[in-house]
């Protein structure tokens, strides 16, 4: 079995595991410092030592107030919503092996993200918002359903999985847009501002509500990971070593959907996260399951985080939402990525 | 299918009769309705101060003209990158074409004084050259051949580019929201006649060279090496063919922005009926893509009125189904 000698030799594997865990915990700690920067930035200058006051001794003041419930709830939900885009693309590179696939492109968002603009034009703004993470999810998930659906032919193929997701999210999107197009100028800006993927106004119950998905998805697709790694080497080889690929593609699929829906639930439509985040990781630690998926976490938490900061701060009294910066930035890191690997993949 | 050269012209000919009335169907139906009477009037002895003339003349006549010349452009267009694809899926929408052509557009229309079509179409060509190049470059793979689901996903990748960088600027420039989302969607209302007609000659040369270039495409369908044979390499073909589609897309999108799925559906529609000849599957595809597109827009008055669907809505869910079954028909 050559195939699969890059997942079985012990002498190499210690090595690469050691520099992945030491690589995952530099940017564990790079993004634990960038957290900490993001706190102490803002409309209202603060100073590292009051942040660290407010953080620690909080008191009824001011800056306690900025930074417990403005910053606080929402540098931690770019953080979550980073991690699971991330890691949701990187399942889907994985099932689809192909690097271009991502929940943008499959129709994972733009079912999230017109489930999200019918709520808005059929309740208006001012009903309660606390619906649209809900309707949201249920999008992706309707969607999810509808491309394995469409895509069913007597199995599975990732390929034509792809296909229909493609053809899907332009029917998506066009219903979005004729939402968009037929609803009232203030309420159709909103829609948009939502689209694009902002973390405005973010508040702790967000990060409550995000929390759970990751904690409950994260460790699921972790111990699918050996079977992972085997349907990597094709259908056949992964049948031979005795994954039932069917399943495991399902469960995969399944995390993969619920951590991109819920966080287009809650941060909107935040393209390209999910598409290079694990492109990085896999640069610096490898294609390996078990090492890409902390690694991806992280490195889009990273880019959300970072993303969200520029929006606050770069354009005062300006706040951007965080998309423009992912896409602006993101899109032609793609572009360059994909120029890169095409000598690698079919 | 039509076999015989008399029942292909035949075809070709109710092909034209069906343009003609989706044109006076686009031109008659509406929120107000026209007869046809007052049509023809209104073209022979123009009164400026009867309503019904002035909606036809500065509307519905133009609305229908510049459906009937996207349609066959994206037709067209889509017809000729299946071929030097050798994928059904191509077309100027999926592959990123139009994408590129409308961010360009947007760029230039807030950044520049830029009014009319004739005036902005130099930055939808450039955009299409762009994204088709950007397209053409990520999907070779490892031999320089393409792989058919590699070029698809680039087209969408490339496409989710540029549509968001124009979200990206609506959002910063808020000015600019009612045209960014005109672009966006895909719209043929709300232009007059006299903006199309600097437009012509970019689409006549396209013409031109697609019928010097009919047997060269039908080569192409064979075999690289055949397409030697008639003295022409296959690169300056397909490169002198990739103007065409750029010369068409372009302009295109210069007219009424995003349209997607015409480019994709009606080429497989007329090498159902017409075969896979070059010679009758071109004219054949600018028929049926322009009564696809008029009828397409005819249809979007009527979904919710009085609101106007943009056309490019209207495309996009009728094309869809054809696109899933294309994808499940697909041996991949």
């Amino acid at each position: 079995m050559t195939h699969s000698a890059s997942l079985t030799q012990p002498g190499n594997d210690t090595a690469a595991t050691n520099r992945a865990v030491i690589l995952s915990a530099l940017l564990a700690l790079v993004l634990l410092v960038s957290m900490g920067l993001s706190l102490s930035l803002g409309s209202f200058p603060t100073s590292l030592e009051q942040v660290l006051h407010a953080l620690f001794a909080p008191r009824d003041s001011d800056i306690a107030f900025i930074i417990w419930e403005l910053r606080l709830p929402r540098i931690l939900l770019a953080v979550l919503v980073g991690a699971a885009l991330a890691v949701a693309g990187a399942i889907l590179q994985g099932i689809v092996r192909n690097p271009l696939a991502s929940p943008d492109v499959i129709g994972i968002t733009s079912g999230a993200a017109m489930a999200a603009v019918i709520f808005l034009a059929l309740f208006g703004t001012g009903l309660s918002i606390h619906w649209l993470p809900a309707s949201a999810l249920l999008g992706a998930v309707f969607s999810a359903l509808l491309v394995f659906l469409l895509a069913w032919k007597g199995g599975i193929s990732p390929s034509r999985m792809v296909l229909v997701g493609i053809g899907l999210s332009a029917a998506m999107g066009a219903v979005t847009t004729l939402l968009i197009v037929i609803s009232d100028d203030a309420a159709a800006m909103v829609a948009y501002v939502w689209l694009t993927g902002s973390l405005y106004a973010a508040q702790w119950q967000d990060v409550l509500g995000m929390l759970p998905w990751l904690l409950i998805a994260v460790p699921l697709c972790l111990s699918y990971a050996r079977h992972m790694d085997a349907m990597a080497l094709g259908d056949q080889v992964a049948q031979g070593l005795g994954v039932n690929v069917l399943r495991s593609r399902l469960v995969l699929m399944a995390c993969s959907v619920a951590l991109a829906g819920a966080a287009v639930a809650f941060a909107g439509g935040l393209s390209f996260v999910g598409l290079i985040a694990p492109h990085i990781a896999a640069r610096l630690v490898g294609r390996e399951f078990t090492r890409l998926v902390p690694a991806s976490a992280l490195v889009g938490a990273l880019i959300v985080l970072y993303a969200d900061l520029l929006g606050r701060v770069a354009f005062l009294p300006k706040d951007l939402p965080a998309g423009i910066f992912i896409s602006g930035v993101g899109a032609p890191f793609f572009v360059y990525l994909l120029h890169r690997t095409r000598y690698q993949n079919h | 299918m039509l076999n015989h050269r008399a029942s292909r012209i035949a075809g070709l000919l109710l092909g034209l009769a069906l343009v003609s009335a989706s044109f006076a169907a686009s031109v008659m139906l509406g929120t107000t309705d026209i007869a046809p009477s007052t049509f023809i009037q209104a073209l022979m002895h123009y009164d400026p101060t009867r309503v019904a003339h002035i909606i036809i003349v500065t509307e519905r006549l133009p609305r229908a003209v510049i459906a009937a010349l996207v349609g066959a452009s994206l037709a067209i267009a889509g017809a000729l990158m299946q071929t030097m694809t050798r994928n059904p899926l191509a077309s100027p929408g999926i592959l990123g074409i139009n994408a590129g052509a409308m961010f360009f557009v947007v760029i230039a229309v807030s950044l520049l004084p830029l009014h009319t079509p004739a005036e902005y179409v130099w930055a939808a060509l450039l955009g299409a050259v762009v994204a088709a190049s950007l397209v053409a470059m990520l999907s070779r793979g490892r031999h320089g051949e393409l792989s058919s689901l590699r070029v698809v996903l680039a087209g969408v990748a490339v496409t989710a580019m540029f549509v968001s960088f124009s979200q990206g600027l609506l959002i910063v420039d808020q000015q600019s929201f009612e045209s960014v989302l005109y672009w966006l969607a895909g719209s043929v209302s709300g232009r007059e006649l006299s903006v199309v007609i600097p437009l012509l000659p970019f689409f006549g040369i396209a013409l031109l060279l697609c019928m010097l270039l009919v047997r060269h495409a039908n080569a192409l369908m064979l075999d690289d090496d055949m397409v030697k044979g008639l003295g022409m390499r296959a690169g300056t073909i397909k490169l002198l063919l990739g103007l065409v589609v750029i010369l068409l897309a372009g302009s295109s999108v210069a007219l009424a922005g995003m349209i997607g799925f015409v480019g994709l559906i009606v080429p497989h529609m007329a090498r159902g009926l017409f075969g896979v000849d070059h010679r009758w599957l071109l004219p054949a595809c600018a028929l049926l893509g322009a009564s696809l597109l008029l009828l397409a827009d005819v249809a979007s008055r009527f979904l919710m009125p009085p609101q106007d669907v943009p056309v490019g809505v209207m495309t996009a869910l009728i094309g869809t189904p054809f696109f899933i079954y294309l994808a499940r028909r697909k041996r991949a």
